[in-house]
């Protein structure tokens, strides 16, 4: 891949929080990139680094609390970790959109739709008031929300959860984004307006050639719209791999007993919680952090395992000693 | 929102009448003979039953409170005792001072709290945020009669840039500009108090809120995020904490124009307790309670000015 | 509300300004209950020779009108004010606490006659509220814990009430009730020690508003009558002599700002430390 067909590139990405007087890491080394109309799909537990990946990648990270050690980040060819923050404030709402996990609280809810949907682009492309008004209007069109014209005055608490994360999506795409970070964009909507919500973001991959980051736990929604998977554990990426490819053979043993504790359909067997708990995180282990809740656990755990091949797949990588390809 | 004005106006009515029905009670039900309290236990019988003639007490106590009420419904607060002058025109005559001293000290508040405030909720636990909390603290520990002297001692006495009498001596706007400047500033310590308190409270939660995250996603300036985004949403909790307060705020209008000798009802108050007025008295807890029932209303009024979720439900 | 106090307790000592309001108010206290021994003169002495005095070696504060030792009467004044300001505290509490907790455990209608009453009492300004009371009662010193008692409870059974409507919804006061607990028992062995952090911080609050209130009460002439010293009552006495001597109200006005500011610190103190939104 050359990157001028590569919407997003990580590097090395290592995030930190401030815990105590020490900061921790709790992203450590991840790397991907996200090609145009693709999705990756970041998966794992809460507390597993996801969405401190994601909020690394906008810039959003609370300051003071937490912060980038290493790693680059490419958008445009534009290294946002090295940049200053008039550059990254340029990049953020115009080459990057992002759409949170709460639709009941991640709008404003003293300002009107309208303006909340156009303000990026005063922002950004230098807009009147009226001129983003109207883009306002085609954008609520866009993720089709019903009247959309008569609803721009309105205000978010007259629209339901649903209606909300669609004003969400339009004010993510106003300027037309290279990459979207959705993190956990369904989560708190009802199963079928799920479905709704996952299909506009397809739709708009589609006409908009977006890069989609999707941040999810749940492996219904990465079955049905993710290209590739990374399941992250503890900070750490564990596996990656083609989506099919990741359901066909999961191999980490933490990819399998996530998957074992999906409900299934075409599964008549009971679903198998993951044993034990994520260690906190003054207390993960020099090695595998998934040491301490696996089955398959040898001495050779002790040392960390690098991202490798495994079933003779190089797009098919899992930091795992025991599975590893030899 | 007109249909919001008026159930509001409409729920006021209530309230009116049980204020007023409290103050009617106070002051007849409390235990001890008001004559005596009036006249002192040295006065002879014949002086205290004219007196309860002449207040109305030797009815019985329905047929006082239908009077009462009757009275206030036609605008009539009765006549002062002292001076036998229609109370309602003493009244009409100080209130503008009253409500001008008032205003001005709102002014005061949200001008001087509401910037600090929003400086202090930024620099958390730094010099702007210490500086805040010094500063309203003295604002909420100054009794009004207390802060008005150290005030009129320094710029008064000391310092002489304002005169040591705060009545306007003429008309004109600079008189009365230059001789509300000191008794606004003083009320208006205790407002800045409350409302730097408030807005710096009501800032820090509206710094962490999820939609402050979404306009950091837009890539918008820390100026536009605080003021356009974070800062109508503290507008509520400022606006009910300046509507609670103008009840203190009320009350210690009283002692700064008693201190900056300034006309209004303060001074009004205090003439009717020198002289057991007690008419006069009873007339002025009735404004007085009819003043904060009106500021509860425009409280009221103002949340669907500044909180959409009332305007439009 | 589950953090053990030791935690609470913990916070309170990090909290500089907490430490300090301890110390200024107790020195006050002390100072008030030590008027007797460490008053110069006595307090309502007159000294013709001192009238008006400027602060110097025998009048460390200065003297009045009459020639009294302002330092004196500040020490035994401060036994008036703290007294008032501290048992008008007390009744407003425990008054408002009582009716609070009831209204709000047994709910229907005594609880709605008690909401409608807070609600008309909390639409008077409280400093008017006070004067009325004082005003148709008489000055004195019952007269003056009473009216301010009265000022103070509305507040108090709003706070109780709404406590123990929450605590009501929880399931220990169900499982008491089971247990087959007396209503007594339950409000004020398993209801009144959940609210009693809050209690304590508005109380101290409180406490300042009272003092502040005493001495506004007395500063508009309508406190125990003169010549028995209390701190509005000096700083009256100063301010009618402003132009000649203005330290004669300066130095009872510094007395009661030690007092607010000294409480206030305290009840902000004890606010921060036991509010677990703090803790972060």
């Amino acid at each position: 891949m050359t990157d001028a067909d590569i919407a997003l590139r990580v590097e090395g990405l290592n995030t930190q929080i401030h815990v105590g007087s020490d900061w921790h890491d709790v992203v450590r080394d991840v790397s991907f990139s996200i090609r145009p109309r693709e999705t990756l799909a970041l998966v794992g537990e809460s507390g597993c680094g996801k969405s401190m990946t994601a909020l690394s990648v906008m810039g959003l990270l609370p300051p003071k609390v937490a912060r980038i050690g290493a790693g680059r980040i490419v958008v445009d060819g534009i290294d946002l970790v090295a940049a200053d923050e008039a550059t990254r404030e340029n990049m953020r709402g115009d080459r990057l959109g992002m759409i949170f996990q709460e639709p009941m609280t991640s709008l404003n809810p003293v300002l009107p739709i309208g303006f909340q949907v156009g303000e990026a682009l005063m922002r950004h492309r230098g807009l009147s008031r009226r001129q983003a008004r109207q883009k306002a209007r085609e954008l609520l069109e866009l993720v089709r929300v019903p009247a959309a014209a008569e609803r721009l005055d309105a205000y978010p608490h007259q629209f339901s959860g649903g209606m909300r994360q669609r004003v969400m999506i339009a004010l993510a795409l106003a300027c037309s984004p290279k990459v979207l970070i959705a993190d956990e964009p369904t989560t708190a909507l009802d199963v079928t307006i799920q479905a709704q919500v996952l299909a506009l973001i397809a739709d708009l991959q589609e006409k908009e050639g977006l890069a989609v980051l999707l941040i999810t736990h749940n492996l219904g929604v990465v079955a049905s719209v993710a290209d590739r998977v990374i399941v992250m554990y503890g900070g750490d990426v564990v596996e990656s791999a083609p989506v099919g490819a990741f359901f066909a053979r999961p191999t980490h043993p933490y990819s399998e007993a996530l998957l074992a504790a999906m409900p299934r359909v075409d599964s008549d067997g009971g679903l198998e919680p993951i044993p034990g708990q994520v260690p906190t995180l003054t207390a993960m282990p020099k090695g595998c952090r998934f040491a301490t809740r696996c089955a398959l656990r040898t001495d050779a755990c002790a040392e960390l395992p690098p991202l490798a091949p495994v079933g003779g797949d190089p797009e098919h990588v899992a930091r795992c000693w025991v599975r590893r390809d030899s | 929102m007109i249909r919001f004005v008026i159930k509001r106006l409409l729920l006021a009515i209530p309230t009116l009448w049980a204020v007023l029905t409290t103050v009617f009670l106070l002051v007849r039900v409390v235990p001890g003979d008001p004559t005596i309290v009036i006249l002192g236990d040295q006065a002879s019988a014949a002086a205290r039953a004219e007196l309860r003639e002449k207040l109305g007490l030797a009815k019985p106590i329905l047929a006082q409170y239908v009077d009462f009420m009757g009275q206030i419904l036609t605008g009539d607060l009765g006549r002062s005792l002292a001076t036998n002058r229609p109370i309602v025109d003493d009244v009409a005559a100080v209130l503008p001072y009253t409500i001008e001293l008032t205003i001005a000290s709102l002014i005061v508040g949200a001008v001087i709290g509401i910037p600090l405030g929003v400086w202090a909720a930024q620099s958390r636990d730094g010099f702007a945020d210490w500086f805040a909390r010094l500063f309203s603290l003295a604002g909420v520990s100054f009794p009004a009669f207390v802060s008005a002297i150290l005030l009129l001692i320094v710029f008064a006495v000391e310092l002489r840039w304002f005169p040591v009498i705060s009545a306007p001596r003429t008309d004109a706007l600079s008189e009365r500009l230059a001789a509300l400047v000191l008794p606004s500033l003083n009320l208006g310590l205790l407002m800045v108090a409350y409302v730097t308190r408030v807005t710096r409270s009501g800032m820090l939660k509206a710094l962490g809120e999820d939609y402050t995250r979404t306009a950091r996603s837009k890539g918008l300036a820390q100026r536009t995020i605080v003021w356009r985004h974070a800062f109508p949403n503290v507008l509520v909790p400022v606006v009910t904490v300046v509507g609670l307060y103008l009840g203190v705020l009320i009350g210690n209008a009283v002692l700064t124009e008693i201190v900056f000798n300034r006309p209004g009802i303060g001074k009004l108050i205090v003439t009717a307790l020198n002289q057991r007025d007690y008419t006069l008295l009873q007339g002025l807890m009735v404004v007085s309670a009819f003043a904060i029932v009106v500021a509860n209303i425009l409280t009221d009024l103002t949340y669907g000015l500044v909180d959409p979720r009332v305007k439009t439900p | 509300m589950t953090q053990t106090p030791n935690t609470a307790a913990r916070r309170a000592m990090r909290t500089p300004g907490l430490l300090l309001g301890v110390v200024l108010t107790v020195a006050m206290i002390a100072a008030a209950l030590a008027a007797p021994w460490i008053a110069p003169f006595d307090p309502n002495e007159q000294d013709v020779l001192a009238i008006l005095a400027a602060p110097d070696a025998t009048h460390l504060l200065g003297a009045d009108a009459f020639g009294r030792d302002v330092l004196s009467r500040i020490l035994w004044g401060a036994r008036i004010s703290l007294y008032v300001g501290f048992l008008s505290t007390l009744a407003g509490v425990v008054a408002g606490t009582t009716v609070g907790v009831v209204a709000g455990y047994y709910g229907g209608l005594v609880d709605r006659i008690v909401v409608a009453a807070t609600d008309v009492l909390l639409s008077f300004p409280q400093l008017i509220m006070g004067l009325l009371l004082v005003a148709v009662l008489g000055a004195s010193i019952g007269n003056l814990v009473l009216a301010i008692a009265v000022t103070a409870a509305p507040a108090f059974i709003r706070m109780a009430r709404g406590s123990t409507l929450a605590m009501r919804e929880r399931d220990f006061v169900d499982a008491c009730r089971s247990l087959g607990y007396s209503d007594l028992r339950i409000m004020f062995f398993h209801i009144l020690p959940n609210i009693l952090d809050e209690l304590v911080v508005m109380a101290s609050l409180w406490l300042a508003s009272a003092i502040r209130t005493e001495s506004t009460l007395a500063f508009i002439g309508l406190s125990v009558p003169p010549p028995t010293a209390t701190w509005g009552g000096i700083v009256r006495d100063g301010f009618d002599n402003l132009l000649d001597g203005p330290w004669l109200a300066l130095f009872p006005s510094l007395a009661i700002l030690v007092v607010m500011i000294g409480l206030n610190l305290i009840g902000d103190g004890l606010r921060d430390a036991t509010d677990p939104k703090g803790a972060q």
